[in-house]
């Protein structure tokens, strides 16, 4: 499948949404937000100028993200992405939340930083970003690895939210 | 230096950043654009200064917010902001849930619920549609997120129509998102009394 289109009604397709129905009539009444949505997918997960974060390592990044949030299929989209992006050995790590950095300081802050936040960010002190400078990260990359991650806590809780609307409608 | 703090309140807190917010004399032409700086509008919260490090997101997301925020139709403004309550008290925004406990007591000319809210958490208990909203808000909010069916036939028997339960959650998702950059990119801190 051609990986833009693959984009455009990925949210629609990942919640089940039957066309011309209920739910349907409602996402066409918000089109305008679902079209946002869609640039902040392109620019948290493959923007312009990725700075330290690749392309590959977001995608991986939002694998594990999804998994986390125990939606394999967005997860099995993303692993999609990340592949054609490129698997590198880090891409690879960062997709699997069993794995938190295999030695590498950069890796393990990342995945610390990235599974706290995503699960439980009520419990995020100021020494998780003073972790991610110490691993050599800069700030530019620290707010577009948490633009990543939040946004992509807004992504999946909108397809969870979805679901249940399909399923009861 | 003022003391980060940890409890709920509805006076609005100062953001303290735990990152270097960009500054306006080296922004980029993007970075500009994004943060709307003309010569009549130079003034920008750390906050934002601090997302425009990342332009090409920020310049995705501020219309998005505004959107689900504050477009017409569907669920009204208030509930939209009971929403975003919700998911703040789950992720403990204290900042986050002060702006919107502040705009959801200024748009329903009452404290109450927002008192409740902040005294008992999740457990509050509300009139049953504020409850349906709200509950489905928090559990929305969880990772993995713990809304059910249930949950969602609460909003349907509470009167909820599509487009206002679509708008619900657009907007506790928003706060998955918005909560997970305020909450960890700085610290809420008391106002510094004026000199």
């Amino acid at each position: 499948m051609d990986a833009v289109m693959d984009e455009e009604d990925l949210i629609a397709r990942q919640a089940g949404i039957v066309p011309a129905g209920p739910v349907s009539a409602a996402l066409e009444g918000r089109a305008d937000i679902l079209e946002m949505t869609r640039k902040a997918a392109e620019a948290s997960l493959r923007p312009a100028e990725p700075g330290g974060i690749s392309h590959a390592e977001r995608a991986a990044i939002a694998v594990r993200i999804a998994r986390l949030n125990g939606d394999d299929a967005l997860a099995a989209h993303y692993a999609a992405m990340m592949e054609r992006a490129d698997v590198s050995g880090s891409a690879a790590i960062l997709a699997d939340p069993g794995l938190d950095g295999a030695g590498d300081a950069r890796l393990t802050a990342l995945t610390g930083y990235i599974d706290l936040v995503s699960v439980a960010p009520k419990n995020t002190v100021a020494g998780d970003i003073e972790t991610l400078k110490a691993a050599g990260i800069g700030d530019a990359d620290i707010v577009r690895l948490a633009e990543l991650t939040a946004f992509l806590a807004y992504q999946v809780r909108v397809i969870a939210g979805l679901k249940l609307m399909q399923v009861t409608a | 230096m003022s003391e980060t703090l940890h409890e709920f309140t509805t006076t609005i807190p100062e953001w303290r950043p735990r990152v270097k917010p960009i500054a306006l004399a080296t922004a980029s032409q993007a970075q500009l654009d994004a943060l709307k700086v003309t010569p009549s509008n130079t003034k920008v919260s750390d906050y934002v200064l601090v997302l425009a490090n990342d332009v090409e997101t920020l310049t995705a997301r501020t219309p998005l917010f505004n959107a689900i925020m504050y477009n017409r139709g569907g669920m009204g403004r208030a509930e939209r902001e009971l929403g975003a309550i919700g998911a703040s008290v789950v992720n403990r925004c204290v900042y986050c849930a002060a702006v919107h406990a502040s705009r959801f007591n200024q748009l329903t000319k009452s404290e109450e619920v927002t008192q409740r809210i902040f005294d008992d958490g999740e457990a509050a208990e509300l009139e049953p549609r504020q409850a349906a909203i709200f509950r489905f808000a928090a559990r929305l909010s969880k990772t993995p997120s713990e809304a059910d069916e249930k949950d969602m036939l609460a909003l349907r028997e509470a009167g909820l129509k599509d487009d206002e339960i679509l708008d619900l959650i657009l907007s506790a998702a928003l706060f998955g998102w918005a909560n997970r950059l305020m909450h960890t990119l700085g610290d809420p801190v008391a106002k510094e009394p004026a000199a």
